[in-house]
This record gives C-alpha cells, structure tokens and sequence, in this order.
C-alpha cells in the first residue's frame, strides 16, 4: 500500500480527482444555488418539465451522460469555438472532466437547495421586504443561510458523486486520469492484484474527506433554529 | 392620509371586493371581520407584497398603488411575528438600518431607543428561540417602529397569545399610538376593537359593510352579520364608580350599573347580551343584582327572538321568546321591571 501512496501517478490522479471535482461544484454552485431558489419560489410555465430535465443527469447511463456532453463541447461546437478563442480545449482536458462531473452530479445540488429554500417560510422574506431590503438582499441575509444546512448538504453530494463519477469522465476526458479511470486501466491492463491498492487508497482519501466535512458542517450550523416553544397558542 | 379604495383582488376564499376606506394621521384604524375574511390580504396589499387587480391606494395625495415596497414607508407586523431566528434581537431592530449612512454608534443609539420603548432593553443579545410570544411580537413592533414608518398595519398583533399578555400588549401599542404612531390594525376580535380603535370598519365576505367610531359600529349594526358578530346589542359608555370590591359603574352618566369588578379602568364601555336580561311584571328578589323599572318602547320580533325595547334611564334590549311574551302580557307602553346580574355586565377598558 505504501508503494501505491508513493506512486506519482496514483498521487496525481487522486489530487486531480479532488481538485476537478471541487472547482466543478464551486463554479456550477454559482449558477445552481439561485436556480434552485428559483424553483423553490416561482411557479412558470412548464416547471414541471425543467425538474424533469434537472433530474435527467440522475437516470440516463452515465457513458451516454458523456456522449452528450461530448455533443456539447467538441471543437466544432458553439461551446467549443468559445473555448479554443481562449485557448481551452474541452476534450481530454480538465476542463472537460469538470463540465463531466458538473453534469452528473448537478441535480443532487439544485434539489437539496430547493429543499432547503423551501423549508425557509415566506412570510420571513415578506418580513424582510417590508424593512426595506432588496430581493437580493432578501436572498442573501435571509434566503440563503435559513436554508444553509440544506445548501452545504447538497453542495457536500455534489462534490462526492462528482468524485465517484467513472463512464461520463470516461468519454469525455480519458486522460488525464481521475482516479476511477485508473483503477479501471490498471485492472482492465494488469489485473485485481495492480488495481486494488489504488482503489483502497482512493477510498479510504474519499471517506476521511467526507468525514470532515460532515463534521464542519454540523459544527458551523450551531445557529439557534426556532424550536417548538413551550408557551401554546 | 391613507386611502383605500375599491380595491379588488380575486383570489378564491380571500377574495376583497371594492373595498374603500380612510384612515387619518393620528387614527387607530380597526379593521374588524371573522378569520380568513381577506383582512390579511388587504394589509399585503396596502404594505405592497401584492398588487391588487383593481383599486387604488393613495398616501398623502400620492398613488402608491404600484410602488414598490421598499418606498412606501409602511410597516407591516404580522400575526406570528416573523422575527428573524438566525439574527440577535439586536440585529433583527438594526436590519432596516442598513444602507443609511448611520455610523455604528448612531444605529445602536436608535435600537436603543426603540428597545426602551417597548421594553425589551435587556433582550438586545437574546436569539430568537430563547424568547416567548409575547417578547417576540414586541421585537416585531421595535424593527418595524424603528423605520419610522407613516402607517403601521397590524394583522392579528394578538392572536398567537395568552391573555395575561395580551393586556400588555395592549398597552404598548395604545402607548405607542399615544406618540402619534397612526395604526391600522386587523382583528376578528371586537373587544380588541374596542378597547384600542377610535375608528372601526367591519368586513365580511371581502366587502366593507360599516365604517364609523366604536360606539356607530356597534350601536347601530347596519347588518344582522354585524349585530350577530357583536353579540350584544346592549353597548354603552361607561365609568367605573365603586371602591374596592363594589363593582359599579355609571352607564352613560345616568344608571348605575352594578358588575364585577374589573382591574383595569375606570373609562370603557359595557355589554350586556340581550339574553341575560329578565323581564317580569313585578319586581322579583333574586341573585340579580341590577334591577330596574321602566317602559317598554317598541317589541320586536326576530330570528333570534323578541326584541324587547325597554327605557330604564337608557335603552336596553332584552331577548325574549315569543311564549313568554304571550305570557307575561307585555306590550308597547308597559311598565315592567328589567333584571340581570353583575356578572352579565361585561367591561372593556378603553
């Protein structure tokens, strides 16, 4: 096992596994959180469909999930052009890993944030428009870390299915290796003996990682809730 | 100062229909109807949380109809208060103080002030969760107050709460309304509507069907929902008179009036339900305390029963049936004797 630790390749691939999957959750969080507001709060026309195709990433097979990302950003697609005027090439890059593990993890984000939004009341909001507060502000000092547990739950899954997700990181961005991918060459070209040090070492990183941040969340959540009260109406 | 008219909103059970009103600077404006009558809607829709379909507002000679929130100086307290949980009592006063260019000293000074007036100085540091109702309805009142706002609307200010508090809070806001706060408050309480409002509009069914002072409202029902909602028709002016444990009080300067006595007064007014006067031809001795000769003005007779119309000094209306009307021989004219006891007399401290 130590050898595997010592391994630069496995090293790599694990800090490139973490770092990916964290810059897609900070980066598509941004976007996510007021989105899931958004449902929480508004009705519109066809709502019904868009939480349909929220949750599409959740139900199809992941290999297609990355057909279709591949459909998105390959070099001869809108999104693709954009990316090579600045120099970014989505395929076999990070980037695409990113966009990959954003697209299958997403819709964990947007439903615990929508969860969280709507269990905020809205009279508290009202409340707050009535003091004067913009609706952004509104969204911000009392949305936002009313509905706090919620979001950083959410913010939590998305980070670990983007880190656990093997088939769609697969087609889009084969190298450079996230660890899933590894494990599944090192197994596919040398066998169960090459693969499984590497996959108990990916494990037990992705569980102490979990663990602490569960343990940072409960600790920052230490607001006072409103409690049932003891005086009856 | 703030009119309202023909506001219509359609929204299924809360729905108004046209309502009109005015309230004037200085007024304490009740609004008084039964649970769920669209009252709560009217106040979101004064405040600028929803916009009505038809029907303006108009503050001070401006149509604020579509103004948006923000601008409108009103503030709103609601019925479960809505305070903050995740902010100190201190924050939640401060909250609408934010953006004015207020040093950090000026804003503690004007939560201070505000905190003293509504007595919850030593609350500043509290959370929320740690309060009870009636300290959290008063954290409400303080940051709404705090905006200086030109109308104050209340909805149900004190419904959620038991009624040792609900004397007290009572107080605070005729203190507050004494500083010249103009206020206007729903209830489907009429003892609530009494002992604070100078000026009462009466909704059912989403419309206005009365507007006037206290004594217009509820001596002279314009409608059976009205006199119904109110339960008595027997409603007068009244000074508490007696010492210690003699409870008595001068009904509209002219009869005394013996009842249990109250703890708060001495001005207010009295109710008696029709059905707890007796009528009878001669005087009787019983544990009625209140005991008077006089004629009968007008019998009338309704859904409920008969409507005895009696002079004793003033008019009081005793509900009988029509068996005992029969029985006792009465008509227009007669003198006959009126009874009820001290603990049918219901006082509300005005």
């Amino acid at each position: 096992m130590f050898e595997t630790a010592k391994d630069k390749e496995v090293t790599s691939s694990i800090w490139l596994t973490i770092w990916t999957s964290m810059v897609a959750t900070s980066l598509f969080a941004v976007a996510a959180i007021p989105l899931a507001y958004l449902l929480a709060r508004k009705k519109f026309p066809l709502k019904k469909l868009v939480t349909g195709i929220i949750d599409l990433p959740v139900v199809i097979p992941h290999s297609a999930a990355g057909i279709a990302i591949l459909g998105f950003v390959s070099r001869d697609t809108v999104l693709g052009k954009m990316g090579s005027a600045i120099g970014l090439n989505f395929i076999g890059n990070p980037a695409g890993i990113a966009i990959a593990m954003a697209f299958v993890s997403i819709p964990y984000l947007i439903n615990a944030a929508r969860d969280g939004f709507a269990g905020v009341p809205v009279r508290t909001e009202k409340a707050a428009l009535t003091l004067g507060a913009t609706p952004a502000r509104v969204f911000f000092t009392i949305s936002l870390p009313l509905a706090w547990r919620n979001v950083v739950s959410g913010l939590i899954l998305m980070f670990a299915r983007g880190m656990s997700e093997f088939g769609a990181v697969l087609v889009v961005a084969y190298h450079p290796m996230i660890t899933p991918v590894l494990i599944y060459e090192r197994f596919g070209s040398f066998g169960l003996k090459y693969a499984r040090p590497v996959s108990v070492l990916f494990i037990l990183i992705s569980l102490s990682l979990f663990i602490i941040l569960r343990m940072l969340s409960i600790e920052k959540n230490n607001v006072p809730f409103p409690r049932k009260k003891k005086t009856g109406k | 100062m703030l009119e309202v008219k023909n506001i219509t909103y359609n929204a299924g059970e809360f729905s108004l229909k046209s309502v009109s009103f005015t309230v004037y600077q200085g007024d304490y404006f009740i609004l008084l109807g039964e649970s769920g009558a669209g009252k709560s809607m009217l106040l979101e829709t004064i405040a600028g949380l929803v916009h009505p379909e038809s029907g303006s507002l108009i503050m001070e000679g401006i149509n604020i109809t579509h103004q948006k929130i923000q601008n409108r100086k009103i503030g709103l307290v609601f019925q479960d208060h809505a305070v903050f949980p995740h902010m100190t009592v201190y924050e939640n006063i401060a909250y609408s103080l934010h953006g004015r260019k207020l040093s950090h000293k000026e804003k503690k000074e004007r939560v201070s002030r505000v905190a003293e007036q509504l007595s919850i100085s030593d609350l500043l540091d509290r959370w929320p969760s740690t309060l009870s109702g009636g300290e959290l309805q008063r954290v409400a009142l303080a940051r709404t107050l705090i905006q200086q706002p030109r109308v104050l609307l209340l909805d149900e200010p004190l419904a959620s709460l038991d009624s040792r508090i609900k004397s007290d809070l009572r107080s605070q806001l005729r203190k507050i309304h004494r500083q010249g706060q103009t206020i206007l408050h729903v209830t489907h309480d009429y003892e609530e509507a009494l002992s604070l409002g100078n000026r009462i509009a009466v909704i059912h069914k989403g419309s206005v069907i009365q507007e006037g002072t206290p004594e217009e409202v509820f001596r002279n029902p314009k409608s059976e929902f009205v006199a119904h909602f109110v339960g008595a028709r027997n409603f007068f002016k009244a000074r508490l008179t007696g010492e210690n444990d003699n409870g008595m009080a001068l009904v509209e300067n002219t009869l005394p009036v013996r009842l249990i006595t109250p703890t708060i007064g001495p001005n207010g007014y009295i109710l008696i339900r029709g059905e707890d006067i007796i009528l009878s031809n001669d005087p009787i001795d019983s544990s009625a305390t209140n005991n008077f000769e006089g004629t009968i003005n007008e019998i009338i007779p309704g859904i409920r029963g008969i409507d005895v119309v009696v002079d004793v000094g003033i008019i009081l209306h005793a509900l009988i049936t029509a068996e005992s009307l029969n029985r006792l021989e009465l008509r227009e004219g007669k003198q006959i004797w009126l009874h009820f006891k001290a603990t049918a007399v219901k006082f509300i401290p005005s």
